[in-house]
């Protein structure tokens, strides 16, 4: 048994902000109480004095690159960082060698994360068969075999057509479809955001219209089919207004943000391939307005795309380097900087984009109440520290926020009653 | 004025002052050019590597010469023949280079920024000599050498430049350097080629940057035309009839009498006769074209010299009249002259004769 005691529990599901104790016995939550009102003899303390207790942080998206490619991350070495971040469960995309497109991929992965993940583990397979956007993937089996959901990740359902058989299929599992919505062909050969930048420095770029005409696409797929459509990674300003629209007329649309996308911009770039991702840095306008879509609640989850190369990968030129950046362990810091320190988002909103967000986008409850499974953030919201790369557990190293000094940190991550980390 | 970078990777961080300073440290070496007996013996021992991962005929050859033509030795990576094919990455590659120990490294490459990534990671002197669509900084020197030369200035000029824009690295090295003095562009060629992105530019580089999509529009009030290679590789990528660019954006004699009466013709090479120009024009008197050959081994001269001999005292001259024609190339020796400041104008011709 563990009792936290004496934090500011914050829960969106109930709406709590209070200083309350809370108990864990094991898997589960056996009680939320007044500060001081729970005894239970024996039990181990936490003292959450001063810190933010809140339900535990999922990350909807995220590469663990385990089968396949265990030179940038393991199942072990990705949890272990994500756990630092605060996560206590994290979904993997499919795009692993092989891809994660069948029902025994799907267990191997769960079966690595039963012995070597320090957080809980949830796989996303693939929509289609090597997520090439030829054949429907077996999402059934998949799914009977604990895949989340569905996601051709990395880049997007190929066609119009897949796309809406893919929706039509999963609207019958009950199951959500991710999309990493691009269209290729505005896309080919490009390393980062078109604009001014990218006019300067003399590198391909593709335009926001890339992503949004894809959106476009999908919207009106999850119109059609009635499924459940999840946008990845949005990082334009038209795609957030169609996702926003599509939200007004009742469609079961949701979108996630990264926090490098609410921090960065394509003006960052300057032939550093920490940061190259994709989809790319924003133009200042589109940066604004995810911001815009984070206060507003069209944004539903901040996801860290957590995206680990090996040095050797990332250390080329720019046009050769990978796409992607670790993400797990500054996800928090930076939404508390850019969201909560500068204003823009109440503290609960934060909580909200990490734990009920995602949660509703899973069909899946979160709450810090009693019965429910004890997963529990703890945080502080103004503990100083700043963030070197070199010291995390990941096997990668590809952040542009290295030596960043943040405000507010992860003190405590616990999974199923057991604290996994702790600062 | 100095120039005090340890590399050139491009013109766009550069002021007025640095790129005024590069130029006139040309100047002595465009007299050389002129000499029965090119060769000095500046750079004698020195090793300059040449890697050229991207194919260059005229670069290669210049940087070459130039490096010849002050007494250094080079080696030369081309891409064809190099490791590259079997996988090395860059940072590799450079590094063996850089084991056999060159004073100065040259490089081209496919990619943008490709310069920029390998000077991180190395101690010696790089130079860029073009890389990707970003900058192709020697080009950007050489152009406004022959510009000065004909014009007796780079002020307030109307440069219209033609042709595929948005992929020319020399297009960007010219506008870096020629609208920190003032000059004002006009860009020309079909609408693909030149991004709206490209007037935005003009802000952060401190000049007034215009599209125009009528050739005889953009050539009005000219001072100076460049004209771009057509490059054919580009034509397929947003699909053009080499037939449409010709038919609109030719630079032919009637065109360019839109242009100002003494306006000049400029171009990278290698030229596409009877695509992006007409023959008429390249051999006209109007264009500079093979003056900017023989300007390319000048500035490269320099651009090796004052690299090269960062903080060398036996390579400042005794003379403080720089720019100037070098009239001391029999050299008096530097002995018992005050010792000037390393990154001071030097006398390059005389040094370690």
């Amino acid at each position: 048994m563990l009792l936290v005691k004496n934090g500011r529990v914050l829960d969106p599901a109930t709406k709590t902000d209070d200083i309350l104790d809370v108990l864990l016995d094991g898997e589960r939550i056996a009680d939320v109480a007044a500060a001081g009102r729970i005894t239970a003899n024996g039990a181990e303390i936490f003292d959450a004095t001063g810190m933010i207790v809140a339900p535990g942080f999922i990350d909807i998206h995220a590469h663990l690159r385990e089968p396949g490619q265990e030179n940038s991350e393991t199942i072990e070495t990705g949890t272990r960082s994500a756990a630092r971040g605060g996560f206590t469960a994290v979904c993997c995309m499919p795009n692993t060698k092989p891809v994660n497109d069948n029902a025994s991929v799907t267990r191997f992965i769960l079966d690595r994360a039963k012995t070597a993940a320090s957080i809980r583990v949830w796989p996303i397979g693939a929509a289609s068969v090597g997520s090439k956007g030829e054949a429907i993937a077996e999402i059934a089996a998949m799914k009977q075999a604990g895949a989340v959901a569905v996601s051709d990740d990395g880049k997007p359902i190929a066609t119009a057509k897949l796309a809406r058989q893919v929706m039509d299929y999963c609207r019958s599992l009950d199951i959500p479809v991710i999309e990493h919505a691009e269209d290729v062909s505005l896309a080919v050969g490009a390393v980062m955001r078109e604009g001014v930048t990218s006019t300067k420095l003399g590198l391909a770029g593709m335009p926001a219209a890339a992503e949004s005409v894809c959106v476009a696409r999908d919207v009106q797929l999850a119109d059609l089919t009635g499924a459940r459509l999840h946008i990845a990674h949005l990082s334009a300003k038209g795609s957030l207004e169609q996702v926003r629209a599509a939200k007004q007329r009742g469609l079961h649309v949701t979108c996630e943000v990264t926090p490098h996308h609410f921090t960065l911009i394509d003006e960052d770039v300057q032939y550093d391939s920490r940061y190259k991702m994709n989809p790319p840095l924003a133009a200042r306008q589109d940066r604004d307005a995810l911001l815009e879509g984070l206060a507003d609640g069209t944004v539903d989850a901040i996801a860290t795309d957590h995206a680990p190369h090996e040095p050797a990968l990332k250390d080329v030129e720019f046009d050769r380097a990978p796409f992607g950046i670790v993400g797990f362990e500054t996800a928090l810091a930076l939404s508390l900087e850019q969201l909560v320190h500068s204003g823009r988002i109440p503290l609960m909103r934060l909580v909200e984009l990490f734990t009920t967000g995602p949660a509703r986008v899973l069909g899946i409850e979160r709450q810090l109440t009693k019965g429910q499974p004890a997963d529990v953030t703890i945080f502080s919201m103004d503990r100083s520290w700043t963030y070197r790369v070199a010291d995390s557990p990941s096997k990668s190293r590809n952040s542009p926020f290295d030596k960043r000094t943040f405000k507010g940190a992860v003190m405590a991550t616990i999974v199923g009653g057991r604290v996994v980390y702790q600062q | 004025m100095t120039y005090r970078s340890r590399d050139l990777l491009a013109l766009e961080p550069l002021t007025a002052a640095e790129l005024s300073f590069l130029l006139d440290q040309s100047k002595s070496f465009q007299e050389i050019q002129r000499h029965p007996l090119k060769k000095l013996a500046t750079l004698r021992g020195k090793t300059v590597a040449l890697a050229f991962f991207e194919n260059s005929t005229r670069t290669r050859i210049s940087f070459g010469t130039a490096a010849s033509r002050l007494g250094a030795d080079s080696m030369n990576l081309q891409a064809e023949a190099s490791s590259l094919k079997k996988g090395e990455s860059l940072l590799d590659t450079v590094h063996t280079l850089d084991a056999m120990k060159p004073d100065c490294l040259v490089m081209r490459h496919a990619a943008s920024g490709a310069a920029e990534f390998v000077a991180r990671h190395l101690e010696i002197p790089v130079i860029n000599a073009g890389d990707g669509t970003h900058e192709h900084p020697s080009q950007g020197l050489l152009d406004a050498l022959t510009i000065r030369d004909r014009k007796r200035t780079i002020e307030n000029l109307n440069i219209t430049i033609l042709g595929d824009i948005k992929h020319s690295r020399v297009a960007r090295s010219n506008i870096h350097l020629l609208g920190k003095f003032g000059c004002r562009f006009t860009l020309c060629g079909p609408a693909m080629w030149v991004p709206r992105e490209l007037e935005e530019l003009g802000a952060s580089v401190g000049t007034s940057i215009r599209r125009v999509f009528r050739i005889e529009e953009a050539l009005e009030d000219a001072d100076v035309v460049l004209a771009l290679r057509v490059q054919s590789e580009r034509l397929h990528e947003p699909a053009l009839s080499l037939n449409d660019y010709v038919l609109l954006y030719q630079l032919s004699a009637e065109r360019l009498k839109h242009a100002k009466a003494d306006a000049i013709v400029l171009h990278p090479g290698p030229l596409n006769r009877g695509i992006e120009i007409t023959p008429e024009v390249a051999d006209s008197a109007q264009s500079c074209i093979l003056e900017q050959v023989t300007n390319g081994i000048a500035v490269r001269m320099a651009l090796l010299f004052l690299l090269m001999t960062r903080g060398e005292e036996n390579a400042i001259g005794p003379s403080t009249e720089t720019a100037q024609a070098p009239r001391n190339r029999r050299a008096t020796d530097a002995k018992g002259e005050t010792k000037s400041d390393a990154n001071e104008v030097k006398d390059p011709t005389h040094a370690a004769r």
